[in-house]
């Protein structure tokens, strides 16, 4: 079976000497087509590293990154962006929306990007906007949004070009209990639309939701959980 | 109460009064109700069961003291009890003093002990929330599973605090 994102002996150091941290330490991870992984750890143990290796975001030291069986990490920046775009959709804890931009706007652009047309970009951002229940909140700016409709209208933002593959980091460090409800029912409809899924949390309901659950320690993957 | 004195014993043969001082070390204030004639008693019995031995030592300007140590049967007692991880009857209390308990005998590895404690924690919980979202919402079960997840979850961070702690001790050696 091919995987969709395959990580091999991945390594990412940073600094040198006695200050030396390994971040990444020779990890390998697979994840299959629908699969959902749970990433969990301790604060400084290496997940968002890791995420962004993963996808693209940043360039291993050593080791390799296989997104439907392609070498990612040895792509021009270019070709790199091109690939993130369309293979891959990623949430951060921060949402990183475009403050300037509204709500349909923000989920429009990775389709513009992408070279969808306007009106493709704009049926497929009132789509997405409809699914995560906030068709009434599409000419609002981030601002004007609560903390748990930030978060889904980046949901939206990474589905919009329909990755196979969703990267997200601690999506719910940022809610309430209740807005975090909201994201995990999200999470567990796309894992049951069949995309694959790697989410690093600190949330117990997100891990227990998740097919499989790795932990990591001091860069390495040192345990995993398999839940279904 | 009696496996916690167990696994103390596993690392070196002791007196009563440092099996207390150890325990109380190991659980602060929640130790503070602990008096010594539990320590006796506990010893007592286990004594009775032939989990430990009791030898006397002569002290040249102190009265004399009881050495206990474990018999084999009681080494074998605790090294069940150590990787028993049914976490029905283990409250934090007992989870907590079987990880110090590893660590001082060196029986097991107290992260190994945290990531075994988790990946049953992570199970049963998936368990939890896939019952719950069967359940018609506002229902009775569903109230009920919503308490047991709730618990799971707080297991589970604290889980993650205990692994922070005993990696960090591992490293220091
Ligand atoms: N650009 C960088 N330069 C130097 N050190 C870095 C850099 N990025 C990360 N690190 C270090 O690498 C280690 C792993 O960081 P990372 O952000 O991946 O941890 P994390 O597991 O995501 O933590 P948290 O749960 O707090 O988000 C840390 O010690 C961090 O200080
Ligand atoms: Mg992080």
């Amino acid at each position: 079976m091919e995987h969709v994102l395959r990580a091999e002996g991945l390594r990412r150091h940073f600094g040198s000497g006695p200050s030396l941290v390994r971040a990444v330490d020779d990890v390998d991870l697979a994840v299959a087509p629908g699969e959902t992984v749970g990433i969990i750890g301790p604060s400084g143990c290496g997940k968002s590293t890791l995420l962004h290796l993963l996808g693209g975001l940043d360039r291993p030291d050593g080791g390799r990154v296989l997104l439907h069986g392609r070498r990612l990490d040895g792509l021009s920046e270019t070709a790199a962006a091109r690939v993130r775009r369309t293979a891959i959709g990623f949430v951060f804890q921060a949402f990183h929306l475009v403050d300037e931009l509204t709500a349909r706007e923000n989920v429009e652009l990775p389709a513009l990007l992408a070279g969808a047309s306007p009106r493709e970009a704009r049926r497929r951002a009132e789509h997405l906007l409809g699914r995560v229940g906030l068709a009434d909140r599409a000419g609002h700016l981030p601002g004007m949004l609560s903390g748990g409709q930030r978060q889904r209208v980046a949901v939206a933002r990474a589905l919009v070009n329909d990755p196979p593959l969703l990267l997200a980091d601690e999506p719910t460090g940022n809610l309430d209990s209740a807005a975090a409800t909201e994201v995990l029912r999200l999470l567990a409809e796309l894992r049951r639309e069949g995309r694959a899924l790697v989410v690093v949390t600190h949330d117990p309901r997100i891990a227990g939701a998740a097919d499989r659950v790795v932990t990591m320690r001091d860069g390495a993957l040192v345990d995993e959980t398999v839940l279904v | 109460m009696q496996d916690v004195v167990l696994a103390l014993l596993a690392k070196e043969p002791s007196h009563g009064y440092e099996l207390r001082a150890r325990l109380q070390t190991a659980l602060g204030p929640l130790g503070d109700e602990l008096n010594a004639g539990q320590v006796y008693v506990t010893l007592r019995r286990l004594e009775k069961a032939g989990l430990v031995d009791v030898r006397v030592v002569g002290q040249s300007d102190r009265p004399d003291r009881k050495v206990y140590d474990l018999t084999p049967a009681g080494r074998d007692r605790a090294a069940a009890w150590l990787t028993d991880l049914s976490w029905e009857r283990t409250a934090p209390t007992e989870f907590h003093l079987k990880l110090t308990a590893a660590a001082a005998s060196g029986m097991a590895d107290p992260v190994a002990l945290v990531d075994a404690q988790r990946r049953a924690l992570l199970r049963r919980l998936a368990e939890v929330r896939r019952a719950a979202f069967d359940q018609p919402p506002g229902s009775a079960a569903a109230l009920l599973l919503e308490g047991a997840s709730l618990r799971l979850e707080a297991d589970l961070r604290w889980l993650e605090s205990c692994a922070a702690h005993w990696n960090n001790r591992t490293d220091e050696e």
